[in-house]
């Protein structure tokens, strides 16, 4: 008999949400609690409308509604700063589907900017994430981190002081990251351990490697691969590496271009790449020991296209690099493999490769030479690729 | 019993009583409060009294069906004291799942409220609900007043000044609704953490089996040592019960710190999903520098260790739930990782 009730207050609400509603929340004294409360009272459907000026917000929010917009004023206009956060390891956790987060800014969070895990189909668009301070240490993580979502789409965002990656997306399917600004991070854009993602039109600078595209081991999702990595200017890519050690982008070497780990069927074309000193493309095997046996540590298929390059490696943070740098004349072609797995690459390419045949054995066995590789053979699949076409449609006005 | 007969059980009882000489005897067993199923199944609630689970509020004294409990390892929330209730409707009976969470009605609820000493007294800070409905568990947060006479729903959360039993003065964080959800969420949906068998008593267990309020005692149950008994029990099973209370509700498969492909349950036996040579994935800082989660041997380098070890957001682990660092937990956890052969 009371069993009854609910059922009946559930279908009443069932029928209800046509009826899309708008909760506007302002700057003042009580705008973190209004904006959680929002964000918990939210009905699918609802828009979250964040007013321009500046909230001071001491606790991580989240949202766990599906099929929400939170708006702000614009990137610059509204300003959500956590500065003085107390708890709660990112800014902004989201954990529903078909969420659109747009036009508004984190700052200072002292974990991860907004982090949506097991969030699909959702939209970031003209976020801005920033650690004013600059490159640090102990700045958060990652800016903006998807995770383990499917359909995730990435369009004019800006994240700058990540103290691991500006824009990650991990264990992911269906990815686009563009239009997007990653600055002085220690990874500008990196995409792990995820399939079918499409990283293009794309600004990195100042971050130590500008793009990064790995696969670890003994992670719940690997396999990463089907990735396109295109018409990205990577450029100046100079920042000393500010990452905790432990972390897997710590071992990225400054002056880093695009980097690919142990991936499958990955292009990289029409990028435009220009001092980043160490090397401007790298493609590399897994270099950790790993014990895994589902896990694959050599890059496949890896196709470099036709790309820009302003000069190649002229100040490789390496081991023995003023050989190198002697062995090459004055400047390290700008790819870098190191031999394993398989990689083509257009006529005319300028590389060099490690010639290494062991994986996991460290640089003792390099014979640096120069790069050798086929052309590529037919045209790159790109079925598949990039974030759900449907996820465009969220992106007007 | 539906509550309808439950009623007029009661009206009968309450009507015998009126004609019987001692039937104040009778009181203490059948007229205390009862609790309300319709707060319990539908709605927000705004008050805690309005679910009606306490006889008396403030001395937290349970009213008609709702039993108190503790855990063996219990959750560390800033050295809170807490007080733990079951409620089951009216005849209702939880079912034992092995070792693993009790099964708990439609109907029923979980009561769990946190308390610091203060002054020579006991000051109720917050006191969180999870009920059970019909579309699946919902767990919500109420904070009391300072008359400590009611409670009130905070869906945002909120923060209050304490005094830690360590004499710390703190900003206690009590979780918003969301917030719950990240320690309580399950493949997507809220579930309870706290009552599995392996973490309560064989004594209580077997006391509510005798009250018709649970199946049976079921095999694997009472294993995790008694949280004080800690030192005579076996360090092991010390620090793994520890970890599976503290951290395994979101470092396992299908939980919010799934990615992390850390899996602290108290059943998983492989050495790697604990930690043991596992290299960080998105620790960020939180990894202090070290490569390993656990090095067997090392507490000083390992992970794990490190983020129990600090209170700053964004390197202290667990992110929710306390601010302050558990230095009992901390002390088993690296004497376990001490004494592991490299």
């Amino acid at each position: 008999m009371t069993i009854r009730l609910p059922l009946a207050a559930a279908l009443l609400a069932c029928a209800m949400p046509a009826f899309a509603a708008t909760h506007n929340v302002a700057p003042g004294e009580d705008a973190q609690k209004a904006l959680q409360e929002a964000l918990i009272l939210a009905e699918p459907g609802d828009e979250i409308v964040l007013a321009a000026g500046r909230y001071t917000v001491t606790d991580g929010l989240s949202l766990d509604v599906d099929n929400v917009t939170v708006r702000g004023a614009g990137m610059d206009g509204t300003v959500l700063d956590f500065t003085g956060q107390q708890g709660s390891g990112e800014g902004l956790l989201v954990t529903s589907d078909n969420v659109t987060m747009r036009d508004f800014a984190l700052e200072n969070p002292k974990g991860d900017g907004i982090k949506s895990k097991g969030a699909d189909n959702i939209v970031y668009h003209r976020i801005r994430v920033t650690w004013t301070r600059g490159p640090h240490a102990e700045n958060g993580a990652y800016g903006i981190y998807p995770v383990e979502s499917t359909g995730v789409l990435i369009d004019g965002v800006k994240v700058t002081g990540a103290s691991d990656a500006g824009i990650y997306v991990g264990q992911s399917n269906g990815i686009t990251v563009r239009n997007s600004i990653a600055e002085a991070n220690v990874a500008g854009i990196e995409i792990e351990n995820s399939r079918n993602a499409l990283v293009e039109h794309n600004v990195a600078t100042r971050n130590t490697g500008g793009i990064l595209v790995f696969d670890l081991p003994a992670l719940p999702v690997m396999g990463g691969g089907n990735v396109i990595v295109a018409n990205n200017l990577v450029v100046a890519n100079d920042t000393p590496n500010f990452a905790p050690p432990g972390n897997i982008v710590a071992s990225v070497r400054r002056g880093t271009g695009i980097l690919i780990m142990a991936n499958d069927k990955v292009l990289i074309e029409n990028n435009i790449l220009s001092r980043n000193p160490t090397a401007p493309i790298i493609v590399i095997a897994y270099t950790q020991s790993f014990d895994d046996e589902r896990y694959n540590p050599l890059p496949r298929d890896v196709v470099i296209g036709e790309n820009l390059y302003d000069g190649g490696g002229y100040d490789p943070q390496l081991d023995g690099a003023e050989m190198l740098l002697g062995a090459f004349g004055g400047e390290l072609p700008p790819v870098l493999w190191d031999g394993l797995g398989s990689v083509t690459a257009v006529e005319d390419t300028s590389g060099w490769s490690l010639n290494l045949t062991e994986v996991g054995k460290g640089l003792d066995a390099a014979r640096p030479g120069p790069l050798t590789v086929a052309a590529p053979t037919g045209e790159f699949d790109r079925n598949g690729i990039g974030a759900p076409a449907e996820l465009d449609d969220r992106l007007g006005a | 019993m539906k509550p309808a007969v439950a009623l007029l059980a009661s009206a009968c009882l309450a009507l015998a009583g009126s004609v019987a000489v001692r039937a104040e005897l009778l009181q203490p067993a059948n007229a205390r409060a009862q609790v309300n199923d319709v707060a319990v199944l539908q709605g927000l609630p705004q008050n805690l009294s309005d679910f009606g689970f306490f006889e008396n509020q403030t001395e937290q004294q349970p009213g008609q069906g709702v039993t108190p409990y503790r855990l063996n390892t219990p959750l560390y929330s800033d050295g809170a004291e807490k007080l733990r209730f079951v409620y089951l409707p009216g005849g209702a009976a939880m079912k034992a799942q092995g070792e693993g969470l009790l099964d708990i009605p439609v109907g029923g609820a979980l009561i769990k409220t946190f308390a610091f000493d203060q002054n020579g007294g006991r000051r109720l800070i917050e006191t969180r609900v999870l009920l059970h409905r019909a579309d699946g568990w919902l767990a919500l947060p109420y904070v009391w007043n300072d008359e400590q006479t009611e409670a009130r729903l905070a869906i945002a959360g909120a923060r209050v000044d304490v005094t830690t039993p360590g004499g710390e003065a703190i900003s206690y964080r009590v979780p918003n609704k969301n917030q719950c959800k990240e320690c309580h969420g399950l493949g997507g949906a809220v579930t309870p953490i706290g009552p599995k068998a392996r973490n309560l008593s064989r004594e209580w267990l077997g006391k509510m089996v005798a009250s018709a309020h649970l199946d049976a005692v079921p095999d694997g149950s009472d294993q995790l040592p008694i949280w004080e008994m800690r030192q005579s029990a076996d360090l092991a099973d010390a620090a793994r019960g520890y970890l599976d209370v503290n951290c395994a509700h979101c470092h396992q498969p299908n939980a919010t710190a799934s990615n992390s492909g850390l899996d602290l349950r108290w059943e998983q036996k492989s050495p790697d999903a604990i930690g043991i040579g596992k290299r960080p994935v998105a620790a960020g800082r939180g990894a202090g520098g070290h490569m390993f989660d656990i090095v067997p041997g090392s507490p000083d380098t390992s992970i794990l260790t490190y983020r129990m070890a600090s209170a700053e957001p964004g390197v202290a682990m667990p992110e929710l739930g306390k601010s302050t660092v558990d230095d009992d937990g901390l002390d088993i956890v690296r004497r376990w990782i001490a004494q592991m052969r490299p």
